[in-house]
């Protein structure tokens, strides 16, 4: 059987399925910042294999350069928002972070 | 026999069981590694979609710094001597219920769902193209884009340097 764009959209559903168990289960800020890459990536494949298969022309591909941009500006800044969570609260459960609720 | 759906399969294997293991890894540093056979098994799917320069970004950007971001962040902030507690997770017996059945609800409708097709499959080298939508049809977002990364840059430094009080 030939592959299709339906092979890359099962693909791309998967990894966005594992990235949001990752987000909603986890209580380790970094895991949940791993579980967001996961979906920022299920998403590229996503605008890849349209730009391949339905469009035939390279705008989804500059989508996904730009997602990769933002994903790149969301880590840096994620993982400054953990470490000062973590000089603060000297963990990174986020269930220990939540002063802002009382 | 053809050999590209062997790759595929073995590709989409390789991507998938690596973000199993992200998700589902009791111990932080496997995730993270982990983490590293998923982008490269992305790039791999790119070079397959023919966005070669699409698949080069992702190696730089994602393996080469997102990864390598996170390796610190995790070897920073926590105590590798203390492994059992430092990946918990709750509720994974509901979760992994409610994403099961929305996996499949996506899957069905992506086998139901007429997509339109391109007239015609090309592999063609996509960099010059790139560059040169970059420079007329998306220059404005392309600017913005050079703003957003150094308001990120200058927020990350603000965030996480040391608070120092007289």
């Amino acid at each position: 059987m030939a592959i299709g764009l339906a092979h890359y959209l099962v693909v791309g559903a998967v990894l966005f399925g594992l990235g949001l168990f990752t987000v909603l289960t986890r209580r380790n800020a970094i895991s949940i910042l791993m579980g967001v890459e996961l979906i920022l990536n299920s998403a590229n494949i996503n605008y890849v294999a349209f730009s391949h298969y339905s469009t035939g022309n390279v705008d989804g591909q500059i989508y996904a350069i730009f997602v990769i941009m933002l994903a790149a500006a969301e880590a840096a800044i994620g993982l400054a928002i953990v470490l000062a969570i973590f000089q603060i609260f000297h963990t990174i459960d986020v269930e220990a972070a939540e002063t802002l609720k009382d | 026999m053809q050999l590209s759906p062997v790759i595929f399969y073995l590709i989409a294997a390789l991507t998938v069981g690596s973000a199993a293991m992200v998700a589902f890894s009791r111990n932080i540093v496997y995730s993270a590694f982990s983490l590293l056979g998923t982008f490269g098994g992305v790039a791999a799917i790119y070079v397959f979609l023919g966005a070669d320069f699409v698949a080069g970004v992702q190696v730089l950007i994602y393996v080469g710094g997102i990864l390598v971001l996170i390796l610190f962040a995790v070897m920073l902030t926590h105590r590798i001597a203390d492994v059992q507690i430092t990946n918990r997770s709750v509720g994974r017996i509901p979760a992994l219920v409610v994403i099961g059945i929305f996996i499949f609800l996506l899957i069905q409708s992506i086998r139901e769902t007429p997509w339109a097709k391109a007239k015609e499959i090309v592999y063609a080298p996509t960099t010059t193209i790139i560059g040169e939508w970059f420079l007329e049809r998306y220059l404005l977002p392309f600017e913005l884009a050079s703003v957003v990364l150094l308001a990120a840059l200058i927020g990350a430094v603000v965030l996480a340097r040391k608070e120092t009080r007289e």
